[in-house]
């Protein structure tokens, strides 16, 4: 840790927020989304604020600069800023309470991106697709400096070198959608760095992105850290990242603190039982599951019933009419890989890799450009999906099943959870009426939910509670193979470990084979027996689990395992990351 | 980059013209019969004789015996070189006859236009920023009242207002001593005091579902993640609105060039009826009745070439105004 010598005492505080609290008034009465939250920031560290969705870590932060979205209102508190401790103000001594101002008040504009700026979650949305990179980065500078046009570009373009965004003399006169969603966030921290501010504050800024852009932009606002000595507000759900970054912690839950204190303080020894339970989580998760080991002593895996070979898919290819050939994009090169029976398969790839498409295709929902997929049956029969149609798809498609990744959006909301996982069963057209909804009692036994959900909608639930019904519907035709397409990446950590439990426990007793697609090498650790690594739509390596990620022999592989955070903030720094480069292995 | 998109869309209208051409022949074309038909009905039906030496003579001469591939490119050859043809019924260039209507009819789609735009605007920010205040309510009032009015009933009541409680002539687009005077600035001062009644009820169906539209949009905007973006950087809520979710929102403004500006031509007839306006709309009325097909054919195809030219003009301004159009 660097500790610059103009900062005798280590805590200087820059920014207090006391007894903030932060309400939704609507009709029905006021909810509140913080509730007497009470914070210090201190100049060159970071705090992280953590807790899952929906306790209000968000809306705290935007409430310091008052900018929540309406029906929400900040009702009571302070957030003071320290200005004296500025380098701009010099020894000129200031507190302001922020929350004393007018939200539209020039007096809080002045301060809003100047003494304390935000970074947040989405690089896409968070920046105007219409306006060019240069125009919203210096903006900033224009509306707080009395500064020229060109001397505001000048200093844009000493900004996006800053940050590392390659070629800024060409960057700053692009537009977002030109840039890949590291380049966006980039230019998002270039633009909060722009007046020097006091406080940063980044809102999940590494949530959207791959892990190993996810580890860049966290070298890069601890590098900018160091340099400028700003205090950084560092909101997240992710523990790993935590562990990496923070100098302080504070744990939120239901729009409450419920602990602060130090990273290590928190890490080694948690005193609210939230905290400990957040971090089990996490814990759990990063070594193989002890039920999946135990399972696989009395039932060893069998022979492989899902065999891809060389299964290609190619988007978008087409001959136009003046002869110019459209090659299209190979999502899916050449994929050789194969799912044993009773095992669980882990494809893991960052966003781009073909991993969801691949999946698609064993499951021959998707046409295959080339290859085959050798499915064996029950009755020990081998196929070739590739080659059939929709008609004798019928039967392979019950026996593989899948579970999307959004259980928000993979549930029609005009169904009843009883008609959602009785579809299948009616599509079959085996059982009668009072059959089947025997049947979907059992399921919702089999997942965990009550009996009472049959008739309720899936507005009811929570993500978790939803998930647990996608998997309801996926088993009930008895399936033999699910194909779980990040089926707990939108779940907060500690919901991860129960559904994957939860599809441990199904395969025990309804004798599944899961392959489980995800970015996260935690949860495929945890889950499954064996590992497959994704690189632009190519298989880069498969293996044991454990040893791949212990001993990963591709390049890319290794990159991928360097750049996803320990929850451990003593092995910070030590880790030595490997960037992988293509073009170094492009033939 | 824009340039190249430009040029793309020039060339791409000239197929697109060729084939409303061949179109708006075949329309005026396809009813049974010709002009001469007509002609000789209407000769018979007023007791004269008709003589079918004289009616095939002509229609030798007008060339109305030739098949219909001939006859296409017979017209569009002399389209090509400025010549419509000649009118039948008034025994005048085709040409002659509709500059001046149609000259008239785009000023008012114009200024019909900019007044649609000029209204819809701010009321639809102001709508879509204040959601749900007095002021909202009183607009949405005025604008579904705007919207289920027929433009005739609308051009009545103003009629009858403007002539019983202000005595003032609101027919035509010109007094009576420039009716068939020559332009001078006195006449364009003339059709400026005449053409606000029409813009006002040509104007009002469009301006309100502009702002609908307008406030539809701009809601969407409203919350989106750059908003807060601007705002945390300490933007003036007035400005980062007008700078950010506006610029997005404006979108489908542009695009309603391409169709507001057809229909304001074609669509204006019947209150062109009512208000006894010099423009295309009854001329052409006519035209197709009589099948004076010249005269109905060359008012068609400008009016599909309007239609093309408002839809590249509003696909330019796109491409200018977001660049994720220009780059696709």
């Amino acid at each position: 840790m660097k500790q610059t010598a103009m900062k005798p005492d280590a805590e200087t505080t820059v920014l207090e927020l006391k007894n903030l609290t932060t309400e939704f008034i609507t009709k029905k009465g006021a909810f509140r989304a913080v509730d007497d939250v009470s914070l210090e920031l201190h100049a060159g560290k970071t705090l992280c604020v953590v807790g899952e969705s929906g306790s209000g870590k968000s809306v705290m932060s935007r409430s310091i600069l008052q900018i929540v979205d309406p029906p929400g209102q900040v009702t009571g508190g302070e957030a003071l800023l320290h200005r004296h401790r500025t380098a701009r103000t010099g020894g000129f001594e200031e507190t302001i309470d922020l929350l004393q101002l007018d939200p539209k008040s020039k007096a809080i504009r002045n301060l809003r991106g100047r003494d304390i700026a935000m970074i947040f979650q989405e690089p896409m949305s968070s920046l105007s697709p219409v306006h060019r990179i240069g125009d919203q980065v210096g903006e900033a500078i224009r509306l707080h400096e009395a500064v020229s046009k060109k001397e505001a570009r000048e200093r844009t373009l000493e900004l996006l070198r800053k940050v590392e965004i390659p070629d800024p003399g060409k960057a700053i006169d692009q537009f977002p959608f030109e840039f890949s969603g590291g380049m966006r966030q980039r230019a998002m921290i270039a633009m909060a760095l722009s007046c020097n501010p006091t406080v940063l504050i980044a809102d999940e800024p590494t949530t959207a992105l791959d892990v190993t852009i996810q580890a860049e932009i966290l070298d890069l606002i601890r590098s900018i850290q160091d340099e400028s000595d700003m205090a950084v507000m560092f909101i997240t759900h992710d523990m790993g990242v935590v562990a990496e970054i923070a100098d302080e912690i504070a744990v939120m839950r239901f729009g409450k603190v419920v602990e602060t204190g130090d990273v290590y303080e928190i890490f080694e020894n948690p005193q609210h039982h939230y905290t400990q339970r957040l971090l089990n989580s996490v814990r759990e998760l990063d070594h193989p599951s002890e039920r999946r080991l135990a399972m696989r002593e009395t039932r060893p895996v069998g022979a492989p019933i899902l065999v891809s070979d060389k299964v290609s898919k190619v988007f978008g290819a087409s001959k136009k009419w003046w002869g110019k050939e459209n090659r299209g994009l190979t999502a899916v090169n050449e994929a050789k890989l194969e799912l044993r029976k009773g095992e669980n398969l882990g494809i893991v790839g960052e966003s781009g890799s073909g991993k969801t498409t691949l999946g698609r295709c064993l499951q021959r929902v998707h046409e295959v450009t080339d290859g085959r997929i050798l499915y064996t049956n029950d009755t020990g029969q081998e196929r070739d999906l590739a080659s059939l149609t929709e008609d004798q798809l019928a039967q392979p498609w019950r026996d593989i099943r899948t579970v999307f990744q959004d259980p928000f959006s993979s549930l029609n909301p005009r169904m009843t959870i009883g008609q959602i996982i009785a579809e299948p069963l009616i599509v079959e057209g085996k059982l009668t009426g009072p059959q089947i909804r025997d049947r979907v009692h059992e399921l919702l036994e089999l997942v965990g939910l009550p009996v009472t959900a049959y008739m309720r909608y899936p507005h009811a639930f929570s993500g978790g509670q939803r998930q647990r019904v996608s998997i309801a519907r996926a088993i009930a035709p008895n399936p033999r193979i699910i194909i779980a397409d990040e089926a707990t990446s939108a779940l907060d950590v500690s919901l991860r470990t129960q559904i994957l439990d939860l599809l441990l426990d199904l395969q025990e007793r309804l004798d599944l084979s899961f392959i489980l697609i995800s970015h996260d090498i935690a949860v495929i650790r945890y889950f499954c027996d064996r590992i497959a690594v994704m690189y632009r739509g190519q298989i880069v390596e498969t293996g044991d689990t454990e040893t791949v990620c212990q001993n990963p022999q591709h390049a890319y592989t290794q990159s991928l395992l360097s750049a996803v955070p320990v929850a451990d903030p003593r092995v910070r720094g030590q880790k030595q990351r490997v960037r992988y480069s293509e073009s170094s292995q492009r033939t | 980059m824009l340039l190249v998109y430009i040029a793309r869309r020039i060339l791409w209208a000239i197929p697109l013209l060729f084939a409303v051409s061949l179109i708006a022949f075949a329309l005026i074309t396809a009813p049974p019969g010709d002009y001469l038909t007509t002609f000789a009905a209407t000769l018979a039906q007023s007791g004269d004789v008709v003589d079918e030496a004289r009616l095939d003579a002509l229609r030798e001469r007008y060339g109305f015996d030739q098949p219909f591939i001939i006859q296409y490119f017979r017209w569009i050859g002399g389209v090509l070189q400025g010549d419509f043809g000649i009118s039948f019924e008034w025994q005048q260039p085709v040409s002659q006859l509709i500059w001046e209507r149609m000259a008239l009819s785009v000023t008012l789609a114009l200024a019909t236009l900019m007044f649609t735009w000029a209204m819809a605007l701010p009321i639809g920010i102001y709508s879509a920023v204040r959601k749900y205040s007095i002021g909202d309510y009183f607009f949405t009032t005025i604008g579904f009242i705007g919207l289920a009015t027929p433009n005739f009933l609308f051009a009545l009541v103003l009629m009858y207002v403007a002539v019983v409680h202000f005595g003032s002539d609101v027919s035509g687009l010109f007094s009576e001593q420039y009716q068939d005077a020559p332009w001078s600035l006195a006449k364009m001062g003339d059709l400026a005091a005449h053409i606000w009644i029409p813009v006002i009820i040509l104007g009002t169906s469009a301006t309100a579902s502009l702002v609908r539209i307008m406030r539809a949009n701009l809601l969407d905007e409203l919350h989106r993640p750059y908003v807060t973006t601007a705002r945390a950087k300490g933007l003036s809520e007035w400005r980062l609105i007008l700078k950010y979710p506006v610029r997005i929102a404006i979108n489908p403004f542009i695009s309603t060039i391409g169709w507001a500006f057809p229909q304001l031509i074609s669509g204006a007839v019947i209150t062109a009826f009512v208000l006894s306006l010099p423009t295309s709309g009854p001329l052409m009325l006519q035209a197709l009745l009589a099948q004076d097909m010249y005269l109905a054919g060359a008012f068609i195809l400008l009016l599909c070439c309007l239609s093309i030219v408002g839809m590249l003009v509003s696909d330019i301004l796109l491409a200018v105004i977001d660049p994720r159009i220009r780059f696709r």
